[in-house]
């Protein structure tokens, strides 16, 4: 391998990374608040590809229905819930934000279609469609078990994904997409020729981790969600809803991972069940930050790019299994560095 | 209900399971035979899983490495598929041990991950390596030969599949309610705990997920040579997920619950296959997994616990005899009162900056009670992790019985003759109590697994369930055995760990705060039992904060405050001591 091999892999894995990384960040924002491993935010990634592919195309994509389907689904288990606490006072509320909003946005969007929007406002369309679907899914699968051990929650998310990768296939079909480049600027840098989608990856990585940074230091909300993560109880009692929490980490997340699918769809083909993949690699970063740390875990992610990246040169058939082996000694390093004090397995 | 009431249940159970065949259409004995073979699975990822506390996402990879194992062996190179079996089973529980050996240490979640890891790993391999057929698979694999007869049809191969089935059932059974099943029940209940009785923990989680990996490679077997063909995709992550959602639906503690959960899942997922048509016409394929998923997550919103615990709830208690008398279990050799048992020279440990216990010194005569006191912070609780090696002191000895014990882990100094309770009650609540003190005899029995699963010690497991009634009927818990021991109120269960401990015939009994959290007339009981067990020459350490229990209890005691020893001596001196009130009222009153 000569240097200038190594340096344009190092590049692409770079590339790779900071995509993995906006997905990695909502993992681990999802976790702290509401202890779910949300396997499916790679998906969430997929989905606002093929979305973006099939506004593209002039198509009305599956994820409106999506959406439709899952905010009734919504709204009924929420309507149920207040009736049996008796708390019925809450029921505008309820159908405004479970109902109306959701399904205003798939209005704004279907009627936006007609006119034949430029690209930059089918991007913000398809992150538009994404963003209810997490939050949605959260109110309908996760809140009746939120008091559930961490497997427990595992187990389901896990279910969930396969699920979502079903009406994958049923949304947009087994064919893959690969949508326009954002931009065709390329430069070079010390000799290695890099592609302005590469570039526009790493910069929108580091501008949205900036910003989530800003966010959690600097807004009340941001610290609000912090201390839930904190300790759930004590900022229930400092009037701090932790549902509610839940709520935006999950609205927070799907537009990270959105942004991300955003990204990669120009420079991989995308397809309905490519999620996974995408999801448990930013998983991988997000452990390497042992599940709590952002930076931690951006870092993770990037160097899970770029270990597929070379990995891949060397063997692409078994670039996954090099990937997912190294994982086991970043675990033991991981378990090692955690100071947790030993946990009863509930019965 | 009655023992048998059991047999006849099963009996019945393998008769329905010998005529099914007869009756059945050979579709369906099929579809049993798809049963049977996940069934496999689904019982060692329910010893893993539910009685072991370990949740594998990675059973799957297990099933492969076996199917593919045994494929290369007799369809590539044309050896009999006993030869497979050997060779699956052989490098299955092989690499199974190996894995373990590397993560079974990792704590929580990070062990579950990084069953995912390897499970997505391995089963990335076989669509890769060289000369395993690639995405293709290996087809014309041989069907199981039993002498000139060889198992082509789907209801000759039945017959052997639910023959392992019934017979893993049987072994499994008799290996939980042996010693080495009773660890394998404790281990949900934390490796502090484990190790207390003088167990390795780590060694029992390892024996467990080799078993569960070796029922996969059973499994992996069979498939292989039922279905002719392999190829990556029935061993990839999705099928290690259905496996485990297998366990859960049956009820991840019972092993009859993974033949349930696998025939559940199995039937579920075909009728799905069958209905959905008629409700969406041309979108069946895509939506069978979304409805299998949905149904499945609605079943952990709304059954946690799995069908079959749920069931047998209903179903009456088994009644069960007191323990015969039986040949008691060997004694160890006590010390003679009041020689020098213990011996704590110099022990200091630290957390970072701060000294928890600083330059601590004292020792501990046979057959006396001593206390360790202080009030709090002063050290006491690191000073007893120390002692019983859940810690290790930073500098000094600690030696017992004559043998240093500075470096050993816990489980050794368990062995050595020191038996603990906690301040925290640990005990097994879904086991009985008799089952809860038999895990005390573990250091003083050695039945292993094979003699466990066949029942091959029986002398002995009667010498320790006769045993641990006597440890019963000694703290005046002996009138309910069979009760189970997350029923008793809090006095009762700190009761029942001193009996957990007086089961493994310590030379040293420790307690951890044995009067927190008890009612008057309890703290009375408890130290009335304690003093009837000094007047039986047992020697007995207290770590307590609790003055007027100590005070009228104790022989000795030793004060610590911030870290250092203050003093030492009778209990009428520690009293009237102007340092000791001053550490616990501020000042001289």
């Amino acid at each position: 391998m000569t240097s200038d091999i190594a340096a344009i892999l190092a590049i692409d894995g770079i590339a790779t990374g900071a995509v993995y990384a906006l997905v990695a960040i909502g993992t681990v924002l999802i976790f702290t608040v509401t202890r779910v491993i949300f396997i499916p935010f790679g998906d969430i990634a997929a989905f606002t590809a093929l979305t973006l592919a099939a506004l593209d195309a002039k198509r009305f994509p599956g994820t409106g229905a999506l959406v439709v389907v899952l905010a009734c689904l919504a709204t009924l288990i929420e309507i149920i819930s207040l009736i049996r606490n008796g708390e019925l006072r809450l029921l505008p509320r309820a159908l405004f934000f479970y109902l109306a909003v959701p399904l205003a946005v798939v209005g704004i969007a279907w009627l936006t279609m007609r006119i034949d929007p430029p690209l930059a406002v089918r991007l913000v369309l398809a992150l538009m469609l994404i963003t209810p679907i997490a939050p949605l899914l959260d109110r309908i699968v996760f809140r009746p078990i939120a008091d559930g051990t961490v497997l427990l929650l595992l187990t389901v998310s896990v279910a969930l994904h396969f699920a979502l990768v079903g009406l994958g296939l049923l949304f947009f079909g087994p064919e893959g997409v690969r949508t326009e480049p954002l931009t065709s600027l390329s430069t070079e840098l010390a000799g290695v020729l890099i592609s302005g989608q590469t570039m526009l990856i790493v910069i929108a990585a580091l501008v949205f981790s900036g910003l989530l940074y800003l966010f959690f230091d600097f807004t009340l909300v941001g610290k609000s969600l912090r201390a839930t993560a904190v300790n759930r109880t004590g900022s229930r009692l400092m009037g701090i809803r932790p549902a509610r929490a839940g709520t935006i980490a999950y609205l927070l997340g799907s537009l990270m991972a959105g942004v991300s699918g955003i990204l990669i769809a120009p420079v991989n083909t995308v397809f309905y069940d490519s999620g996974f993949l995408i999801g448990l690699k930013a998983f991988v970063g997000a452990i390497v930050g042992g599940m709590t740390s952002y930076p931690g875990a951006a870092i993770g992610a990037v160097g899970v790019g770029i270990l597929e990246s070379f990995a891949s040169f060397q063997s692409s058939a078994l670039k996954d299994v090099i990937v997912f082996s190294l994982l086991i000694p970043v675990l033991i390093w991981r378990s090692l560095a955690s100071l947790h004090s030993e946990e009863e397995i509930e019965e | 209900m009655t023992r048998l009431h059991v047999q006849l249940a099963a009996v019945a159970a393998l008769a329905c399971l010998a005529l099914a065949p007869l009756v059945l259409s050979p579709f369906s004995v099929t579809l049993m035979n798809y049963i049977g073979i996940y069934s496999l699975v689904a019982i060692g990822l329910a010893l893993l899983t539910g009685v072991g506390g370990i949740v594998s996402f990675g059973q799957a990879a297990f099933v492969g490495i076996a199917a593919y194992a045994t494929a290369w062996v007799s369809a590539l190179n044309g050896h009999s598929p006993w030869l497979g079996l050997l060779f699956g089973v052989a490098l299955t529980c092989g690499v199974a041990a190996i894995l373990g050996v590397v993560t079974l240490r990792l704590q929580g979640h990070f062990l579950s991950l990084s069953t995912v890891a390897w499970g997505l790993a391995i089963g990335f391999l076989f669509g890769n390596v060289e000369g395993l057929g690639h995405f293709n698979g290996i087809s014309s694999i041989p069907p199981i030969s039993l002498g000139s007869l060889a198992l082509v049809s789907s209801a000759q191969i039945y017959y052997l599949i639910w023959g392992i089935v019934a017979l893993v059932l049987l072994l499994g059974y008799n290996l939980l309610d042996s010693r080495l099943g009773r660890a394998m029940r404790a281990l949900r209940g934390g490796n502090t705990l484990v190790e207390s009785l003088g167990i390795n923990a780590f060694r029992i989680k390892l024996v467990t997920f080799v078993i569960a990996a070796f029922l996969a490679s059973l499994s992996g077997w069979l498939y292989a040579h039922m279905s002719r063909f392999i190829s990556p995709g029935p061993f990839d992550a999705s099928m290690g997920i259905e496996y485990l959602m297998m366990t859960m639906v049956g009820g991840a503690g019972s092993l009859l619950g993974g033949v349930v959960g696998a025939a559940i899942v199995t039937l579920l997922k075909n009728s799905v296959q069958d209905y959905l048509p008629l409700i969406a016409k041309g979108a069946s394929g895509q939506l069978e997994i979304v409805a299998f998923s949905a149904l499945f997550i609605l079943f952990l919103q709304w059954a946690r616990q799995g069908i079959v615990p749920s069931i047998a709830r209903y179903l009456p208690k088994t009644r069960r005899e007191r323990p015969q008398p039986a040949p008691p279990l060997p004694r160890r050799p006590q010390p003679a009162p009041g020689e020098l048992l213990l011996k704590v020279d110099g022990a200091e440990r630290r957390f970072g900056g701060l000294v928890a216990v600083n330059n601590v010194s004292f020792e501990v005569r046979s057959g006396e009670i001593l206390a360790v006191i202080g009030p709090n912070g002063a050290g006491k609780s690191t000073m007893f992790n120390c002692l019983t090696g859940a810690l290790r002191v930073n500098k000094g000895e600690i030696v017992f019985a004559g043998r240093l014990i500075t470096r050993d882990p816990q489980s050794r100094i368990a062995k050595a003759g020191v038996a603990r309770t906690f301040q925290h009650v640990k005990l097994r609540p879904r086991m009985n109590l008799l089952e809860n003190v038999m895990l005390g005899t573990y250091s003083r029995t050695r039945t292993g697994l094979f003699a466990g699963a066949f029942r091959l010690n029986q002398r002995e497991e009667a010498s320790a369930r006769h045993e641990a009634l006597l440890q019963l009927e000694r703290v005046g818990l002996g009138d309910k055995p069979f009760e189970l021991a997350g029923s008793l109120p809090l006095g009762n269960q700190r009761i029942l760990e001193i009996a957990r401990a007086l089961a493994a015939d310590p030379a040293l009994l420790v307690l951890d705060e044995p009067a927190a959290g008890l009612r008057r007339q309890e703290k009375l009981r408890l130290a009335e039992l304690l003093r009837s067990l000094r007047a039986d020459h047992l020697t007995i350490l207290i770590v307590e904060h609790d003055m007027e229990f100590v005070m009228s209890l104790v022989d000795r005691i030793v004060v610590l405050d911030f870290g250092s020893k203050l003093c030492e001596g009778v209990p009428s001196a520690i009293r009237s001591d102007e340092r000791v009130q001053e550490a616990y009222l501020g000042g001289v009153a």
